[in-house]
């Protein structure tokens, strides 16, 4: 029961939703860049949201499943295909033996979700499969997919009646709720920090009506920027501290960097914002080379529209219990390679 | 929320609340680098992560603060509060009486280092920064006694400190873009020990043969927040002996369980 991996892509691998419990002795959580989409593929084949998916970022792998499995693809948009013709994303698929994933031109975001239904079998790591790869830690072998990787699959489904299944996931109507849809904003929303007050009027102004551009040299660890220099008041030496997925820190040459999902978990750089949590999917479909300007929102507005998307979240995985009692039992039982 | 045994005996505090983001929350215990505020940080996490703060996903001590992650939806949604208040108040509880008195849980770590040579290209440098001969930089190094104030930047890299004001070199302007892994190196009165191969702005002085974290371990790490550390040289053949130990085997270093030990509120330099 595996999924066999003909050709890499450019950066695909494994995460869920981070490594928790571990930052004081150093470990980053790491986890999915756009939480949004994992959640959401995962809920679209019935699994529990802390499921691992494939994170694909901007040129996506070539795979071909052996057995027959139900998967749902989310997030950007990388011209999916299933056996060359354009495959439907945000809803469950089930793939046949032999069938072949692929993607072609990145039509928008950068990075897709790629789940499938009863999981995949990974090397958990201190709680997680996410991999972090810095450390060769989590996932498949603690680093991105490779040519001829070969990923194990937890359950196949049944062969029996798999049109039948098949019909009826395709009859299951998916709306969205308004805050699980990826609305584009003109904006990304920020809370300034503590310290937003020690920053020159200029620099705080430029962060809320200047643009910055993601420089190339931007990845899973941090975004770095390109825009106007932003600069303290005064030079202070400032005393390394806890650092968070949005944290917005300026290093020396005034050029911010937004930490992202594979963060450090300490960092002694002076912060002038963090991305709220909600806009956080939006800056992971981002791309170096894009443009981004910002808006400065209060904590308790920032905490509300998260707890939107929680509950959306939570009325959408009720929606969609016929999708995960279809599967339930159109699933193999556990005879062979049991989950760990 | 039980306060534990050794609470009757108070530090009294002063700390203020700092919203990190939407989902971290800072405890700020004073504005700078000393043994005093790092052990008030120390026993902070330590009953904070006791308390088992609904929500709080991590907690991460640092020099002068201590970060609780959390999710929002998770600290008692039902409450008119939003997260941030709602943690803030369960905070203010627990630091209402002050902390701890810290005196029982303290460890003290040896890492053996060997000193120079290929070891420690640095040392010669940070003789003459210091204005001390190799032995004694070696000397004042093992005979510091230094804690474990926190772990980051990489998976099991500590922050040891505070060491003499003879010791207060700054980084190098131009760091290195590879540091061996197991690198015992200087700054700024601190030593760091590199767990794995990192970039790296601190002055080598000596490698230690310990495997400083090491996923397979329970604790993975060798070094937690709050150890006392105690450098103790050895020597080049001794060193390729416990290397080839370390990373032959994988044994299980301790009984810990990756918690924080707090250090003895006694015996400090600073």
């Amino acid at each position: 029961m595996t999924v066999h991996i003909i050709k890499p892509g450019m950066l695909s691998s494994f995460q869920d939703l981070g490594r928790y419990g571990f930052q004081h002795l150093g470990v980053p959580a790491a986890g999915a860049m756009d939480r949004r989409a994992h959640q959401l593929a995962n809920l679209l084949v019935g699994n529990p949201i802390t499921f691992a998916t494939l994170e694909i970022t901007l040129t996506g792998p070539t795979m071909v499943f052996d057995r027959s499995y139900c998967v749902a693809l989310t997030g950007g948009n990388l011209s999916p295909q299933l056996n060359h013709k354009p495959l439907p994303m945000n809803r469950p698929v089930v793939v046949r033996p032999d069938d072949q994933l692929s993607f072609g031109v990145r039509q928008q975001g950068a990075r897709a979700y790629l789940a499938i239904h009863s999981g995949y079998q990974l090397q958990s790591v201190l709680g997680s499969d996410s991999t972090y790869m810095r450390s060769a830690m989590g996932g498949h072998g603690g680093r991105a997919l490779k040519r001829d990787d070969v990923i194990e699959i937890n359950r196949p489904l049944k062969e029996k009646k798999l049109d039948q299944l098949a019909r009826a996931l395709w009859d299951i109507e998916i709306y969205l709720p308004a805050p699980l849809a990826l609305t584009p904003r003109r904006k990304i929303r920020i809370l300034r920090s503590a310290q937003w007050k020690d920053f020159t009027p200029e620099s705080t102004a430029a962060m809320l009506t200047d643009s910055f551009r993601i420089s190339p040299e931007s990845e899973r660890m941090g975004y770095r920027l390109v825009g106007p220099t932003l600069s303290l008041t005064q030079a202070r030496q400032m005393i390394s501290e806890a650092t968070t997925f949005g944290t917005i820190q300026v290093p020396a040459g005034g050029q911010p960097i937004i930490l992202m999902a594979d963060t450090q978990t300490t960092g002694g750089y002076p912060k002038i914002a963090y991305v709220a949590s909600v806009d956080l999917p939006l800056l992971a479909q981002n791309l170096p080379g894009d443009t981004l300007q910002f808006e400065a929102i209060k904590l308790a507005q920032a905490q509300q529209l998260d707890l939107l998307r929680h509950q959306a979240f939570e009325a959408l995985a009720t929606t969609l219990t016929p999708i995960k009692s279809l599967l339930n039992q159109h699933t193999e039982s556990l005879h062979t390679g049991a989950r760990k | 929320m039980t306060r534990s045994d050794t609470a009757t005996k108070a530090i009294p505090l002063e700390y203020t609340l700092r919203a990190q983001g939407d989902r971290c929350l800072s405890v700020d215990f004073g504005d700078e680098i000393n043994a005093t505020t790092g052990r008030i940080c120390l026993s902070a996490a330590k009953l904070f992560k006791e308390a088992q703060l609904p929500g709080v996903v991590d907690i991460t001590p640092s020099f002068n603060s201590v970060a609780l992650l959390y999710t929002p939806e998770a600290c008692l949604p039902d409450s008119q509060l939003g997260a941030f208040e709602r943690l803030s108040q369960a905070v203010h509880a627990l630091l209402a009486h002050g902390l701890p008195e810290l005196d029982t849980l303290s460890r003290t770590v040896e890492i053996p280092v060997c000193y120079g040579g290929e070891f420690g290209p640095d040392l010669d440098y940070v003789a003459q920064c210091t204005g001390l001969s190799t032995e004694e930089v070696i000397r004042l190094h093992t005979e510091s006694e230094v804690m474990v104030f926190m772990l980051g930047f990489a998976p099991g890299l500590p922050y040891l400190g505070v060491h003499e004001s003879v010791f207060a070199i700054p980084r190098r302007a131009v760091p290195r873009t590879a540091v061996p892994a197991g690198s015992v190196a200087l700054a700024n009165r601190q030593t760091t020990i590199y767990p794995n191969l990192l970039p790296g702005g601190w002055h080598i002085i000596g490698a230690t043969p310990l495997k400083m974290f090491d996923v397979n371990r329970t604790p993975p790490s060798v070094l937690m927040p709050g150890d006392q550390v105690r450098f103790v040289a050895i020597s080049a053949p001794e060193y390729q002996a416990r290397h080839r130990a370390e990373h032959t085997t994988s044994p299980s270093l301790s009984s810990g369980t990756g918690d924080y030990t707090v250090p003895n509120a006694t015996s400090q330099r600073q």
